[in-house]
């Protein structure tokens, strides 16, 4: 037991370290886009991670989640815009965050299913009417701009913003996965396979839920503050319904058993609208932009869904099932 | 008073519409435990070949008829080649898969007709009669009603008095029995997803000209709220759907009459929230279980 557990230990140790030194030399050689690109897969890759603890581990879904991801960029940039400092204002961002997440949790451990989806999927409709209600503070449609600090001097904007990412995204995965692995990780696992038996064992099913909604919504927050310190700005128009499908996809394409497919996902969210743009880049037909890598992502879930439900993290030959 | 009694023939058309798109997603829950939530973007696709044709010919009743043509077709197409290949062995399945065809259809549309709003016309005035000064209803809304109406009593009437009805109500609640006595469940479901489909294109012809016009997310809030009719209405009840679109289109309609419009989509939610925690079975669930 004792070797069990102290293997994988050491094992996220090296992987935790490969990380930083992959993201270090990869800042520092790449291109600005492309850093900023690394960057946008980090700030992803909170919320996919967060996601798919959720989803794939506790068998909830959520479809309110780029809401979360506005909440944390809206109290991110508010808090950077009143001059407090930057770990002030990701602190607060991923608390509110998880304020959040709490109350929407508490709803979600008494749902089941359609029920929790069509909950988010509201959550995630009523981003905009939010803002427009109480447009003293959100601006509206308009949005907010994010008054950052300059970076640390010899540091471009890109590395700057590709490490806070990154940094976010590692402290991430790595609580993460020390949480799962644990007691925890097999309790959210029993409630997601069995409720009854589950609440047999004595696992109590509603906290480990709510749990499991609070943890990813924490990611959530943090992955929106990294959007709005990428894009310096936040507004409505940044976290539409069509944001939060995406990560449903993500986590779904990427494989919902394990933590790798977190990374897979965030990954296909950065590349796939690049590929469809470099795709259509030759090609004059401005309704193509955006639309394109849209039903590419729809075509590639519902494939996913029949063919593979597994997800690229567990390709397999797929069992079928004689009803 | 004036404007009290006007919100709430304009909360009755809303709900009218809500109902008939809530009851378009009960119809494929009773038959496959499955929540379309491809409904809205299916519904908005069915609109835009319906409102091009309108356009093409200048007819808006060979519009209208297409589009509830197209909304047949594209739910059984839907069930027949998507659906029915749905894993059930989790609930999380289907949801996700509907999810991909919302993506699917709404990057399609997109990519046909651009994402800028397009002028969807009403086939009648949407002026309101005024009774002693009063404004009541439009000719748009006496529509809106007389169609929902129809839709309501044909459904009823195909499920309860027709044999097809009687098999598709048997391959809903046991499948297996009823493909021992013959029906043939495939055909009933395809059947089922193709009603429902047609009701949301309707339901999508009569709310789009209340709306900003045709665009592909134009359906996003309107499923929402019918869901959330549906819910109040218990899911699992075809007139507690109706009575749910009606609760939600005069919560909906008071609400931006009186705190203003952008309020409407939180005051559902709110509503959402209160139902599925209070009484997750829906309003009406309570009192038939004293019945018993």
């Amino acid at each position: 037991m004792a070797l069990r557990l102290t293997k994988p230990r050491r094992v996220t140790g090296v992987w935790a370290l490969a990380g930083v030194t992959l993201i270090l030399v990869l800042t520092l050689t790449l291109p600005p886009f492309r850093t900023y690109q690394l960057a946008t897969v980090g700030a992803y890759l909170c919320v996919t991670a967060g996601l798919t603890v959720l989803t794939g581990l506790n068998g909830q879904l959520s479809l309110g989640h780029g809401a979360l991801m506005a909440t944390g960029a809206y109290t991110f940039a508010l808090c950077c815009n009143a001059g407090w400092p930057l770990t002030l204002a990701f602190a607060a961002a991923v608390l509110l965050t998880t304020a959040a997440g709490a109350v929407i949790g508490l709803a979600a451990a008494r749902l089941r299913g359609p029920y929790l989806a069509g909950l988010t999927l509201a959550v995630a409709v009523v981003v905009p009417a939010i803002t427009s209600t109480f447009d003293g503070t959100f601006n509206s449609d308009q949005g907010l701009p994010v008054a950052l600090e300059p970076p640390p001097a010899t540091v471009t904007v890109e590395q700057w913003q590709a490490w806070l990412a990154w940094g976010g995204a590692l402290i991430t995965m790595l609580l993460l996965t020390l949480v799962i692995r644990g007691r925890f990780g097999r309790e959210l696992r029993a409630v997601r396979d069995d409720e009854t038996a589950a609440r047999l064992a004595g696992v109590s099913v509603a906290r480990t839920q709510v749990l499991a909604f609070v943890i990813s919504a924490a990611c959530a927050g943090l992955g929106g503050a990294l959007f709005a310190v990428l894009s310096q700005s936040v507004s409505p128009g940044a976290f539409p319904l069509s944001l939060s499908l995406f990560l449903v996809m993500a986590v779904v394409i990427g494989g919902l058993g394990r933590l790798a497919g977190a990374v897979w996902g965030a990954v296909l969210l950065v590349a796939l609208p690049a590929l469809a743009h470099s795709v259509t880049d030759g090609i004059e037909v401005q309704r193509l932009e955006g639309n394109l890598p849209l039903a590419l992502f729809g075509l590639t879930l519902v494939a996913v869904m029949l063919a593979a439900p597994g997800g690229i993290a567990a390709i397999r030959i797929p069992r079928r099932r004689k009803a | 008073m004036d404007r009290f009694v006007y919100l709430t023939f304009d909360g009755l058309s809303r709900g009218a519409v809500f109902a008939a798109f809530a009851l378009a997603l009960v119809l494929i829950w009773r038959a496959t435990r499955i929540v379309n939530f491809a409904q809205g973007a299916m519904a908005v696709a069915t609109a835009y070949a319906g409102f091009s044709v309108s356009s093409a010919t200048g007819s808006y009743w060979l519009g209208f008829a297409v589009a509830i043509v197209t909304g047949l077709a594209l739910g059984a197409v839907t069930e027949r080649v998507v659906m029915r290949f749905v894993d059930h062995s989790s609930h999380l399945n289907g949801v996700v898969v509907a999810l991909g065809l919302v993506l699917v259809i709404q990057g399609g549309l997109g990519m046909i007709y651009g994402n800028e709003y397009r002028p969807a016309a009403a086939p009648f005035s949407r002026d309101a009669f005024t009774v002693g000064g009063v404004a009541l209803l439009s000719r748009f809304d006496l529509f809106v009603f007389a169609a929902v109406g129809a839709v309501c009593v044909l459904l009823a009437l195909l499920f309860t008095r027709t044999a097809v009805g009687l098999r598709m109500r048997a391959a809903a609640f046991a499948p297996d029995v009823a493909r021992l006595l013959g029906v043939h469940v495939g055909g009933m479901l395809t059947l089922g997803w193709a009603l429902a489909a047609g009701v949301g294109s309707l339901a999508g012809m009569l709310v789009l000209p209340t709306e900003l016009g045709l665009h592909p997310n134009a359906m996003d809030v309107v499923f929402v709220s019918a869901f959330t009719a549906a819910v109040v209405g218990g899911l699992d009840s075809a007139p507690g759907s109706v009575a749910g679109g009606l609760v939600v289109g005069l919560i909906v309609s008071y609400v931006s009459g009186y705190l203003g419009a952008t309020v409407a989509p939180i005051a559902v939610l709110v509503l959402l929230v209160v139902v599925l925690l209070g009484r997750p079975g829906g309003l009406f669930s309570r009192g038939k279980a004293r019945t018993v």
